[in-house]
């Protein structure tokens, strides 16, 4: 296992987590997809940490699931009110807005 | 043993003062009395963004790189956080306009409560507003404030989450049209997050390429041992995540559904201060870390370039909706304010840097104005935004219609209105550089652009009013405050810009 490996993975990640916004439907979802983008993030921060022998990237990976964990707190808070007002979480059904 | 960063607060001032505001509007929403809030959390977010403004005026001529490198206070930041602050105080004063709509605020009462319940048709009235919009909003400023003045990509992206997660919950809490507002958060919110992810990967990316993440440290880098692809990919990544931001066509998507449906207010302050934290953090990084790669990023920005202009002109045309032609409208200017940074020497040098932050302050001003027109034309179900509605607006109030107009001019780019300042200027920076193909592109889209501005001045004068038309309301003291500055900027920097554009040229120059 060379560090090449987990680069590859965490762009596999990202990718799966990108295509995952684009093609799902459910809003939580595809927040779960974003999280996922988020992460591969952090596996590459962390490899690349490892590869050029300085604490750097581990330090960014922390910032980046505190900003995680803020996004999370608004995006939920977000979904939840539309959730409450429709009784669907869909992205489709959220249509008012167009052309 | 860790030793502490230097920390220059002088050089910080501005952002404490609205960070300061914010957190203490926490407090208040937190252990204030309900009656008084709205008062106290409007002074508050004004004595934070005004004295934010004030602070960053007093630094005018700083240089200096503190907190250990994180942050850049040079003219440029400085420039840009006063024009951010300006903006927000105007911003704020249309957030606490309650004379206007017989539901006393544009802001829901209780967000929480369900759209339709019984209890939100009682509160629909009810003098009671979420007061959480003040110090979300100054949040979001101060969030803006530091964008503009982040020195490494880390801090950039704080920042960029900084600014934009108090927007994605601002623009859920209309009081009218719930269902709308709403859409809007979520749209806004789940595009956002993905841009911002998209932003981060890059972030990794530039940092596995050069090993660091200070904007002075990737310059030395890539100039020391070229690009290699990773470099590359890197600068494309971070430059979707900025662009998305600034609602630059092809990453505009959100743009006409999160102004159309956001609380006018708020796409006021949305279309003006987020444009200039963006365009201030694409600039920054432009020329500070890519600088000396130029031929990285340079063919990427002339086409994106193109695309906004064009996309957002001929979509505008089609609009029916007063708001959401303001949002392509602002996807065309986006592209405008690409051609100057175009028009940018890899040392830093070239007018291109000035004219695009004159650019933004002429822009963001007319932009206010013409959202804080938009809230005053209203029929029984709030706000009047479609163009029908808008026909023969001068024979009901030919004020209201004349200060539409100007704004419509501006926007346009017509002589001694602001907005043919500021294009001339970007227009000429580019040509200077040698970017005439994309000035004439620029120039075509602008007269394309005018005509639908154009037609909703015809519209308003030489169309009969529609017998349930709807009502031109007086404004109170704060949308009054904003409509004459906004309407004296736009004069002004239209007829005699001098001033302002040798304070913008003195400010040009980046601290590496």
């Amino acid at each position: 296992m060379t560090l090449t490996h987990y680069l590859v993975l965490a762009a596999i990640l990202f990718t799966i987590g990108a295509v995952g916004v684009l093609v799902r439907r459910n809003a939580i979802v595809v927040f779960m997809c974003i999280e996922l983008m988020l992460n591969s993030v952090n596996l590459t921060l962390v490899t690349f940490a490892r590869a050029g022998g300085t604490l750097d990237g581990q330090v960014m990976a922390f910032f980046v699931m505190v900003v995680a964990a803020a996004e999370v707190v608004v995006g939920l808070a977000i979904i939840m009110s539309i959730y409450r007002t429709r009784r669907s979480a869909s992205v489709d059904d959220a249509n008012l807005l167009k052309y | 043993m860790i030793e502490a960063p230097d920390l220059s607060l002088a050089a910080l001032a501005p952002l404490l003062f609205v960070f300061g505001a914010a957190c203490l509007g926490v407090l208040v929403e937190a252990f204030g009395p309900r009656e008084r809030r709205h008062a106290v959390q409007v002074t508050l977010a004004l004595v934070g963004t005004l004295g934010g403004l004030v602070t960053s005026l007093l630094l005018a001529g700083e240089r200096e790189v503190t907190a250990a490198g994180a942050l850049a206070v040079d003219g440029p930041a400085v420039f840009l956080q006063a024009t951010i602050t300006g903006l927000g105080a105007l911003a704020i004063l249309l957030f606490a306009e309650r004379s206007l709509d017989p539901a006393r605020s544009a802001f829901v009462a209780a967000a929480a409560v369900p759209v339709g319940s019984p209890r939100d048709r009682e509160l629909m009235t009810a003098p009671r507003v979420q007061t959480e919009v003040y110090p979300l909003a100054t949040f979001a400023i101060g969030g803006m404030m530091l964008f503009v003045a982040a020195n490494d990509l880390l801090i950039m992206f704080v920042a960029l989450e900084v600014l934009s997660l108090p927007l994605y919950l601002i623009s859920g809490l209309a009081r009218r049209r719930r269902l709308l507002s709403q859409e809007a958060a979520v749209k806004y919110f789940l595009l956002g997050a993905f841009a911002s992810a998209f932003f981060l990967y890059g972030l990794a990316l530039v940092y596995g390429a050069t090993g660091s993440i200070g904007l002075a440290d990737i310059r030395a880098a890539t100039t020391e041992s070229g690009s290699d692809v990773l470099l590359v990919l890197g600068l494309a990544l971070l430059i979707v995540g900025l662009m998305f931001k600034a609602s630059v066509a092809p990453f505009h998507a959100w743009t006409p559904d999160v102004y159309q449906g956001a609380p006018t207010p708020v796409t006021a302050f949305m279309a003006a201060c987020t444009k200039v934290a963006a365009f201030g953090a694409i600039l920054r990084l432009l020329y500070v870390a890519f600088g000396t790669s130029e031929w990285t990023w340079r063919p990427l920005v002339y086409g994106i370039a193109i695309i906004s202009m064009v996309v957002g002109a001929v979509l505008a045309l089609t609009q029916t909706d007063l708001k959401r032609m303001l949002a392509y409208s602002s996807i065309a200017h986006a592209g405008f304010l690409l051609t100057g940074v175009i028009g940018l020497s890899p040392d830093g040098g070239g007018s291109g840097l000035a004219a695009t932050m004159f650019y933004l302050l002429a822009y963001g001003l007319t932009t206010v104005g013409a959202f804080a027109v938009l809230t005053l034309v209203r029929d029984g179900d709030g706000e009047a935004s479609h163009l029908s509605q808008w026909a023969g607006l001068a024979r009901r109030s030919p004020l209201t219609a004349a200060v539409m107009a100007l704004f419509l001019l501006a926007l346009a780019g017509i002589p001694l209105t602001s907005g043919f300042t500021g294009k001339f200027a970007v227009f000429r920076a580019a040509i200077e550089d040698g970017a005439w193909p994309l000035v004439v592109v620029a120039v075509l889209a602008s007269a394309v652009a005018a005509f639908f501005y154009l037609r909703v001045i015809v519209l308003m004068y030489f169309s009969e009013p529609a017998e349930d038309g709807p009502t031109v309301a007086v404004p109170g003291l704060p949308t009054t405050i904003v409509l004459a500055v906004t309407v004296t900027a736009t004069l002004v920097l239209g007829i005699a810009p001098g001033a302002v554009l040798d304070i913008a040229e003195q400010a040009a120059i980046f601290v590496g």
